[in-house]
Parts: C-alpha cells; sequence; structure tokens
C-alpha cells in the first residue's frame, strides 16, 4: 500500500447527502474479476447522460474543479460493501474524501486501500463548501501525522479522528494482512483451545 | 458487567485485542460468491500465501447469474468469465463451490440458512452487505470489503474494532397484513439510513420472537440499510426447530448438545446499550418507499411528506413524485418478488395466498424469482408455482436477479417497480429504473391491481 503522510491540494465538491456505492459504481460495472479500469466508470451515470455524453452540470465534468480532494454531503458510501467504490475513487485519483459521516464498510474499504476517509463536522463542512463555491482554486491541506485538516486561505482548521492502529497503516503504508499473518500462532493457538463449529 | 447477546459472541471470538486498536476476531464461516472474491484471490496469490481455513469457507454463484436457461451457458462474456473464475478459484483451492445448477444454489444469504450453515452463536462474514441477514439466528454476521476478503483467506480473522450496542425493541399486536419487511421499513423510516452506523442492533420484544426465522431474516437482512453492521434476534425454540434436520446443522447428541449452548445466548437482565429505542406494533401499517433511500418510507396510505432539503428535492425529482400527494393509483408496470430479503418460501407462500384466482393487470409485468434452488422446488412442490402461472407472473430460476440488475432482468429507465428487494437507490435495478420498496403482499396487490392499492381493506 502507498503511504499517506499529508496533502495540499484542491478540490472537487460534491453537495449531495448519503451517496451510495451504488452511484460511485454501479453494479453493471462490477463484472470484472482484476481492479483495473474502474476509474473511467467512476460516477458513471452522474456523469454521462444516456446517450454518453457528459453531463456538464456535474461537478467531476466542470473544468473550474480539480484536484485530489473530494468533498461530499454527509454520510457517503452507504449501500453495499462493493469495495470497488474505494478502487474506482482511487483510480480517478481521489487520495482524500472528506464528509461529515462514513459508512462503516466503506471507511475501511477506503483505509485498506490508502484512500483517506475524512470525517469533519457538519459545521467545517459547510465552510469547506462555502470556500471552494467561492473560490474553486482554494487548496486544502490535509496533516494525517497531527490529524488536522485546513482551509488554506482562511486558516480555518479542524482536528479529525482516525483509528490510531489505521492511522499507523496509512503513515506506514502496511496492510491488514501483513499484521494478520504475523499473528498466525497466536490464532492457531485461540483454534486449539476454543470451541470448533 | 452483565453481557448483552452481541457481547457474549463477540468475545468468545477475539484472539487478541490490540492496545488502543482493534481486536483480531475469529471467524467461524465464510461465505464467497462471484462478484467479491476474485481480487481476493488474485492478492494472495501475488502474495505467495495460501487459504488457512478452506472447509470453513463455502462458495455459491447468485450475483452476475441469469435467471432463464441456467443450463446454458452464459451469454454475457464478462458474466461468463467471472463465474468460471469462481469455480478455478474454488477448484484450486478446494473450497466447496454450490455453482449454477447445483441443487444448493442460491443467493447466499438464502441458501446458507436454509442448509443450516448458519448456526447460533458463531461469527460468519461474507463480501456482501446483507449479511446482516444470518444475525437472525443469533449469529455475528455482518458485510466485509475485498481487501477483508482476502484477510479471512489468509488468517481466518479479521481486525475490527468492538462496533456499540443498539437495541430495537417493538412489542404489541401487528395489524392484519403487516409483514415484518414492513417492520423493519418503518423502523427505518424512524430512524433514518445512517442512525445505526457504527452500531450492531439486537431486535427484541414480542413482535421478534413470534416472527418465523424467515420473517427474521428479512428483518436483519435491512440492518445495514440503517447504517448498523449487522443485526441480531437472540435464538429460541423457533431457531432450533428450523435448525433441526437441516444439511449441515449438527444432528443427534450434537444438536442436544449444542442446544444447552446456545440457550445461553442471550442479553443478561440489565446489560446496557449505547442505544436503545421503543416501538408499538399496533403504529405500523403496510409500508412503502417513495425516495432514493431505505429511510424515505411512507405508510401506504400516507401522503409524502414535505422535503427537508436538497437531497430530498434531488430524490423526488428522480422518483418523478411531488410533496404532499399519495402514492395510491399510482400506476405500476412493473413488480419483482425476490432477492435475500424476500425470497424465501414464506414470502411466495403469502404472495401465493393473495394471488390466488386473481389475475396480474395487462400493465404489469411481474417478477417472481426464488432465492434459491431448494425454494424453487418447494414452489413447485407446494402448488404455488400453478397460482402464480395461471395469474400471469413470469416464475424464473433463482439469483439476485433484478435486485441489482447485473443480469438481464432490469427495469427500464423511467418505470416504477415495487420490489421487495433492499435498495431503492437511483438506477438499482437498472439505469433511471424508479423502485419503491415494499412487502411481497404489496407487491402482489400491486400486480393485481396495476397500480398501488391499499389492499388492507380487501384482506380477509
Ligand atoms: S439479492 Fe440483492 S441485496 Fe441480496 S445479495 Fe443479491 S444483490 Fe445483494
Amino acid at each position: 500500500m502507498e503511504k499517506f503522510i499529508s496533502l495540499t491540494d484542491t478540490a472537487v465538491p460534491l453537495e449531495i447527502e448519503n451517496i451510495d456505492t451504488d452511484q460511485i459504481i454501479p453494479a453493471r460495472f462490477l463484472k470484472a474479476t482484476d481492479k483495473e479500469g474502474f476509474g473511467e466508470n467512476l460516477f458513471q451515470d452522474w456523469r454521462f447522460d444516456k446517450a454518453g455524453n457528459p453531463n456538464s452540470e456535474f461537478n467531476l465534468n466542470n473544468k473550474k474543479y480539480k484536484g485530489s480532494i473530494l468533498v461530499a454531503g454527509n454520510n457517503f458510501g452507504c449501500g453495499s460493501s462493493r469495495e470497488h467504490a474505494a478502487w474506482a475513487l482511487k483510480a480517478y485519483g481521489f487520495k482524500v474524501i472528506i464528509s461529515s459521516y462514513f459508512a462503516d464498510i466503506f471507511k475501511g474499504n477506503s483505509l485498506n486501500n490508502g484512500l483517506l476517509p475524512l470525517q469533519v463536522s457538519p459545521e467545517f463542512l459547510k465552510k469547506i463548501f462555502t470556500a471552494i463555491n467561492s473560490n474553486p482554486s482554494e487548496k486544502l491541506h490535509v496533516d494525517l501525522e497531527n490529524q488536522l485538516i485546513k482551509i488554506t486561505s482562511t486558516e480555518a482548521s479542524e482536528k479529525f479522528e482516525i483509528d490510531p492502529y489505521k492511522k499507523n497503516c496509512m503513515i506506514n503504508g502496511y496492510d491488514d494482512i501483513d499484521f494478520l499473518v504475523s499473528r498466525k500462532e497466536a490464532i492457531q493457538k485461540f483454534e486449539e483451545k476454543t470451541f470448533q463449529f | 458487567m452483565k453481557k448483552t447477546l452481541f457481547d457474549k459472541i463477540w468475545d468468545a471470538h477475539v484472539v487478541e485485542s490490540i492496545p488502543a486498536g482493534p481486536d483480531i476476531l475469529y471467524i467461524d464461516k465464510h461465505l464467497i460468491h462471484e462478484v467479491t472474491s476474485p481480487q481476493a484471490f488474485n492478492e494472495l496469490k501475488e502474495r505467495g500465501i495460501s487459504i488457512l481455513r478452506p472447509k470453513q469457507i463455502v462458495a455459491t454463484a447468485d450475483h452476475n447469474t441469469p435467471t432463464e436457461n441456467q443450463h446454458l451457458p452464459i451469454k454475457d462474456l464478462l458474466s461468463r468469465n467471472q463465474l468460471k473464475q469462481l469455480t478455478k478459484n474454488c477448484e484450486d483451492n478446494n473450497i466447496t463451490l454450490y455453482g449454477l445448477g447445483h441443487p444448493y444454489n442460491g443467493i447466499v444469504h438464502v441458501m446458507a440458512p436454509e442448509l443450516g450453515i448458519t448456526q447460533p452463536g458463531m461469527t460468519l462474514v461474507c463480501g456482501d452487505s446483507h449479511t446482516s441477514t444470518h444475525g437472525a439466528f443469533g449469529t455475528i454476521a455482518f458485510g466485509i470489503g475485498t481487501s477483508q476478503v482476502a484477510q479471512v483467506f489468509a488468517s481466518q480473522c479479521l481486525l475490527v474494532d468492538k462496533p456499540k450496542k443498539l437495541r430495537v425493541n417493538v412489542n404489541g399486536e401487528l395489524r392484519y397484513g403487516v409483514l415484518p419487511k414492513d417492520v423493519i421499513l418503518y423502523i427505518i423510516s424512524q430512524l433514518g439510513t445512517n442512525s445505526g452506523t457504527g452500531y450492531f442492533c439486537e431486535y427484541a420484544g414480542n413482535v421478534f420472537e413470534d416472527m418465523s426465522m424467515e420473517g427474521r431474516m428479512t428483518v436483519c437482512n435491512m440492518s445495514i440499510e440503517m447504517g448498523a453492521r449487522g443485526g441480531l434476534i437472540a435464538p429460541d425454540e423457533v431457531t432450533f426447530n428450523y435448525l433441526e434436520g437441516k444439511e449441515f446443522a449438527p444432528k443427534g447428541e450434537d444438536f442436544e448438545m449444542m442446544k444447552i449452548y446456545w440457550k445461553t445466548l442471550k442479553t443478561e437482565e440489565g446489560a446496557k446499550f449505547d442505544q436503545e429505542y421503543f416501538f408499538d406494533a399496533s403504529d405500523i401499517e403496510p409500508m412503502i418507499t417513495y425516495g432514493t433511500n431505505p429511510g424515505m418510507g411512507i405508510k401506504l396510505s400516507d401522503p409524502i411528506p414535505k422535503n427537508t432539503g436538497k437531497s430530498d428535492e434531488k430524490a423526488l425529482e428522480y422518483m418523478g413524485f411531488k410533496e404532499g400527494e399519495s402514492l395510491i393509483d399510482k400506476p405500476i408496470n412493473y413488480i419483482f418478488i425476490g432477492s435475500c430479503t424476500n425470497s424465501r418460501i414464506e414470502d411466495f407462500r403469502t404472495a401465493a395466498s393473495y394471488i390466488k384466482g386473481k389475475q396480474k393487470a395487462a400493465n404489469v409485468n411481474a417478477l417472481i424469482v426464488p432465492g434459491s434452488r431448494q425454494v424453487a422446488e418447494q414452489i413447485k412442490a407446494e402448488g404455488l408455482q400453478l397460482i402464480f402461472e395461471e395469474a400471469g407472473f413470469s416464475l424464473r430460476q433463482p439469483g439476485c436477479s433484478a435486485c441489482l440488475a447485473m443480469n438481464d432482468d432490469k427495469i427500464p429507465a423511467g418505470e416504477y417497480c415495487v420490489s421487495t428487494s433492499n435498495r431503492n437507490f437511483e438506477g438499482r435495478q437498472g439505469q433511471g429504473s424508479r423502485t419503491l420498496l415494499a412487502s411481497p403482499l404489496t407487491a402482489a396487490a400491486t400486480a393485481i391491481a396495476g397500480k398501488i392499492t391499499n389492499f388492507t381493506q380487501n384482506l380477509n
């Protein structure tokens, strides 16, 4: 896994609540057996109309907005457990998703792929949207080490929470498989002493 | 400290707790299917790690399978390839696969319980969010992502933070025509789609105690739609009677021994929950959703509430509905009875009992998709097939089908579908499709009337 320590970049705003994984990557794109190519189909049904032409009203198609940070409304990533959603966001080029709430499974999937789900307060989320709406080239600064997110022009900032274990994994680029395999002995001992279904 | 049902099972499965970090949780059963497993198999292969406990894994093909002509090669090349890959991965790793055409094949959350693979007190995971279904047995069951599928392959364990605990109590008497699906749609409409995030939910109260296993599975299935990782119900005589004699359930003396243990799986009096809600059963009526998340549900006879924000406006625009309007008498051209929420034998018995002797309306396409081969056989054996066919319903072969529209079973753009599945997201049943979630009874009544109707008046 790639390491993530800090990032300063512009952001794409998606002021929509409850964005579910079916919108992030529609089910008809889940027939692959590898992790390649999901970026092209990210938000497919919002990005393109039925004839396949880009929908100019959708912010991912708006030239004004660029960057590796996606800022979304409350409860991002609800719905299916498909990790394809995290792969698609990552492949498209996002490194951080900011929202005031993340669905559990999506949050875990993102962290397992080095994509940072960064939860801020509803008030701070509003501040970010306001800042980007008034200036699309506004930069956000994400400091994982100090768990701080800052709007660079106004210096407004907020601390964010992250599981210490997961933070360590992100910063060092480790993942759970490495860790679990290293605990094999403990797992086997557990199997010996407990009831097996 | 007094323990909840959830604590008892969780604590018994913790291999180690990482200080200020997650627990290493041991997983008893791992179910896999074609869509979320291939990348996990690749991951292990790339790292040169072998699967630790192949015997604890069971595979089925369900998401991507056709519901017609299952004996023929699959037409869609990508789908065919995904199933081929699953077969090969299972063969290479000694994993039991109940593939397409096998008598045990079916939707993962229908076939595993009916085979007795799911048992009380277990931890069970699957790369599918509706794994919460299995909680109906008093099982800690939850959906995982593909990276976690790989973790379980490699270690039979997961690194997870212990969730908080929530209890939803429903007591009292349910009204006539109110099904388990209505109970869970009502709960979600009251609490909202992220009320359960970070929690595991226990359902308690006489309403759940009085439910069949099928009904309990419908309820637990939709726990994820309020954001909870899973839901569970304490096992009792209903659970034991359901399990007894099932293919992979313990037999004879073993069964009796297990029963002694299973009976201890109850929340102790005075155990603490982080959050608790109480509902009165008599407040619940047949429910239907009008928006694009499962929390946007109303009583069939209620008007659509005045919207509260931008996202609601967007949802109503997508659905083509207006605030304040009633859904009664809306013409509907599609109904779907199926999915891991409502495709068990009881669901089809209920639908058939309403349909019997009636005809579907001419405008309606009515799709009936059993959850498994076993359910399909039972539909035939009990004479339900005849009822459906005579009424003009199309009975298909088992699979996820129009629940997520990965195969050819799609609802056309702009069309409404009253569906017994669990998600009404934009485009869930096909690009541009509009889903209204409801119970099998509501779906059946809609098919007969050709429009949404307040059928409770016609029940006898
Ligand atoms: S029936 Fe629908 S919700 Fe259930 S497992 Fe299949 S796709 Fe998922």
